[in-house]
């Protein structure tokens, strides 16, 4: 609509120009951890994530040289490859960690009693001595080699499927879940009706209790935290999945009351005045007209809560993980593993996109809902 | 008991409890206590029609006030006590409170919460702004706008995940495989360093400052010189204070382009960048940023869409260009929408625990409010001061509580 008096081609480039490197920035954090939970240990602590998506030359680890050998000519022979992949192209290599750069591809090393290493541009080498290596230590081969990109499942599997990982996330995976579900549903049907009462029931205190509930809307959870703790101890809750699902449905309470009143004010009242008429009781209306035509601000109400709960750190921390950490949930492993495996980012990649992976899926397949949700819940 | 099982459980007890009780209820006072026929059917449907809202809604009331309202009153209550051993606790008045406040820890929260309170709802509503107006213009711009909504989704102990490593920081001999700080070992102090570090940064803080001014004049305009019609005497107080805080921010942005001038940058070394005291918070800040734009932007986006389109044709035919148009016309439109997002941002940020908790925790100077009151809580087992600290926090949200219960009942009317 800026264009009626005449599109400027160089304007409209510019645009295009800043919302691509806008979005390619907030990509890019969220692109490397995920490119990083496909990389073994050693590649990610050997270059960025960035130079693993084209072939990159870099000096490689040490590799040892092994195999069986044989007999030829009176000499003893040992071939093989450094790398399983084809298409790697070694520009130098060496024999000690001082000169790993020593010899070019296809030159041969002389290693003293008369052994002799060759090692070709494409990575096999051949070890010829006139003594059998039975027993030996075979020497090491540095090598500097363009690779090509080469990505493993086998942070998943480790974090995933690995029963014996103690810090793996499958458990914790399970926990959120039965966290979250309960936790999304419940508060769905409670603010429903009373949303359904603010919304189309005349009575004196509505005005006033709809204020109170605009006011909920931001009274920090924090507040909460010390009086529900001893009130769950008290009624005998305690830390456990309970307590935790009570607690997430207070606190979803006020936005779910308040986005699905102003949903339900905008029906058309003939509908609901019709049904009156036709000898509807209220609770029938509610059933068969309010609740199946609210469906969009119930699903956007549902989606807050969903990404919500699964997010949450502070509501799980302090009502449900108890000493035994049996019931940990995703986001407190993270906050473990950044404290002992800070350095390994293979391990924190994964788990941290397994935790992100469900909500990301939730966030593109049901995203209409949610900016739906975001445009009725900011109090106007 | 299997949790799952005990999760299906719950899920067939809330919910079926929920539908029981209120299809009971409802039963019960239309066929036993007040039925609508009989001698006094006209005065019976008039009073289940007055107890109805109240079954309805008395689920929802009982959760909100106890899991909300209670603990309000419940945590000011603690915040002027302190626990005896052996149960009990014992009214000190504000003696919990005077003990905060004689904590540098705190007042360094303080401190770091109003940076933070300043600096993340403007960036992150600047950004927004930017990204909404932007692609609003092209095509691929709903694909834009839900890769840059994308990061609200992401939990914020993911996001301090992925910041951490751009952050991570490696030996200098070792190749780099943080973003951040593999972009910083390509400058190695040359004129294009001094350019993009040095020089740009200031233009950046002066024309931050230049806006400051503007937004402080408009506001103090009005007392400067009286024209047309009175202004309230309400809202003379809100102006002087955005006049002081325009002056208070122009002059700190003022000595920070001095600051950034004039500093030798340590070159060819690796940065610990969440170590390095106070610019440390704007790292941290940075993901708070980098998730509520999307926010921003998507509420934006829908409230540019709804301005009436004659007043920028209008202006296109006046010969208005288009950073006129939107900084004349637009920007003044959507004003209202551009209060709403910055306070919301506002409530986030006061809120702000896990970021802080997952990538710091407080050390290295970037304690905030809400995990200075986990400290207190959960670490020092001090439930006076852990409570103190939390009412602080109430009492920086209470003013836009206030705004926004006024402007929903105005709404209402």
């Amino acid at each position: 609509m800026d264009n009626i008096a005449g599109t400027k081609s160089g304007l409209t480039w510019t645009v295009h120009i800043s919302v691509f490197l806008l979005v390619a920035l907030w990509l890019f954090p969220t692109v490397g951890l995920f490119v990083s939970s496909f990389r073994t240990a050693d590649q990610i602590a050997a270059s960025g994530w960035w130079s693993s998506l084209s072939a990159q030359e870099r000096q490689l680890p040490a590799i040892r040289v092994e195999g069986d050998e044989d007999a030829r000519d009176g000499m003893f022979v040992i071939e093989g490859r450094l790398f399983e992949a084809e298409d790697v192209e070694v520009s130098a290599w060496g024999t000690s960690s001082r000169e790993p750069n020593a010899y070019d591809p296809d030159a041969t090393a002389d290693l003293g009693d008369g052994e002799a290493l060759t090692v070709t541009a494409d990575g096999s080498y051949v070890l010829t001595g006139p003594d059998s290596f039975e027993g030996q230590r075979l020497p090491r081969i540095f090598s500097t080699a363009t690779t090509p990109p080469e990505f493993t499942f086998e942070n998943y599997r480790n974090v995933l499927f690995d029963p014996s990982n103690r810090e793996g996330m499958a458990k914790a995976f399970f926990n959120t879940l039965t966290v979250t579900i309960p936790a999304t549903i419940i508060p769905i049907l409670v603010a429903a009706f009373a949303a359904y009462a603010l919304a189309w029931m005349d009575f004196p205190g509505r005005a006033l209790l709809i204020a109170a509930v605009v006011a909920l809307l931001v009274v920090p959870l924090q507040l909460a935290l010390i009086p529900l703790l001893k009130f769950h101890n008290t009624i005998g809750i305690g830390k456990g999945y309970l307590g935790v699902w009570l607690a997430h449905t207070g606190f979803g309470l006020p936005l779910a009351i308040y986005l699905l009143r102003n949903y339900m004010v905008g029906l058309p009242r003939d509908i609901i005045e019709n049904a009156r008429v036709d000898g509807a009781s209220d609770f029938q209306i509610f059933v068969k007209i309010i609740l199946p035509l609210s469906f969009p601000a119930l699903a956007s109400f549902a989606i807050f809560q969903f990404l919500w709960t699964w997010n949450d750190l502070l509501v799980a921390l302090v009502f449900l993980i108890d000493a035994t950490g049996e019931t940990t949930v995703m986001t407190k492993q993270i906050v473990e593993l950044l404290g002992t495996r800070g350095g390994n980012w293979e391990i924190l990649a994964t788990s941290a996109f397994v935790s992100i992976a469900v909500p990301l899926l939730v966030f593109f397949a049901m995203q209409k809902y949610l900016v739906r949700g975001l445009l009725a819940g900011s109090v106007k | 008991m299997n949790p799952a099982f005990q999760g299906l459980l719950t899920i067939i007890i809330g919910v079926g409890g929920c539908i029981g009780y209120f299809y009971f209820s409802n039963q019960f006072l239309d066929k036993v206590l007040y039925p609508p026929k009989g001698p006094n059917a006209g005065r019976n449907i008039n009073r289940a029609n007055m107890i109805r809202p109240w079954l309805f809604l008395f689920p929802a009331l009982c959760a909100l006030g106890l899991y909300l309202a209670y603990p309000v009153y419940e945590t000011l209550r603690l915040s002027l006590t302190e626990r005896v051993p052996g149960g009990g606790s014992r009214w000190v008045g504000l003696d919990n409170y005077n003990q905060m406040f004689n904590e540098p820890k705190f007042w360094e929260a303080m401190r770091n919460n109003m940076v933070w309170l300043i600096v993340v709802p403007a960036m992150s509503t600047a950004f927004g702004l930017l990204a909404a107006q932007l692609t609003d213009r092209i095509r691929w711009g709903s694909l834009a706008k839900s890769l840059i909504f994308m990061p609200m989704a992401i939990s914020f102990v993911g996001a301090a995940v992925i910041w951490k490593l751009v952050y991570d920081t490696r030996p200098a001999e070792k190749e780099q495989i943080g973003v951040l700080n593999a972009v910083w070992m390509a400058f190695d102090g040359g004129i294009g360093s001094v350019l993009t570090l040095q020089l740009l940064p200031s233009l950046v803080l002066l024309a931050f400052a230049g806006v400051v001014g503007l937004i402080g004049w408009v506001f103090v305009r009005p007392l400067v010189r009286p024209e047309g019609s009175p202004t309230g005497i309400a809202v003379m107080p809100l102006r002087v204070l955005v006049g002081l805080a325009a002056v208070w921010l122009i002059w700190m942005s003022l000595g920070s382009v001095f600051d950034v001038l004039t500093a030798t940058l340590p070159y060819g070394q690796p940065q610990t960048w969440l170590t390095i005291p106070f610019w440390n918070n704007f790292f941290l800040m940075a993901v708070l940023i980098w998730i509520q734009t999307g926010f921003a932007m998507v509420i934006l986006s829908a409230a540019l869409r709804g301005i009436p389109e004659e007043t920028i044709e209008a202006a296109i035919v006046d010969g208005a260009n288009p950073f006129q148009i939107f900084f004349k016309i637009k920007i003044p439109q959507i004003a209202g929408t551009i209060v709403v997002v910055w306070t919301t941002i506002t409530i986030v940020v006061l809120k702000v625990f896990d970021i802080v908790f997952a990538m710091t925790n407080g050390q290295w100077e970037t304690q905030v409010l809400a995990n200075y009151m986990y400290d207190k809580l959960f670490r020092a087992n001090d439930w006076g001061v852990g409570s103190a600290s939390a009412m602080i926090i109430m009492l920086l949200v209470t003013p836009i509580l206030v705004w926004n219960v006024y402007n929903a009942r105005k709404e209402m009317r």
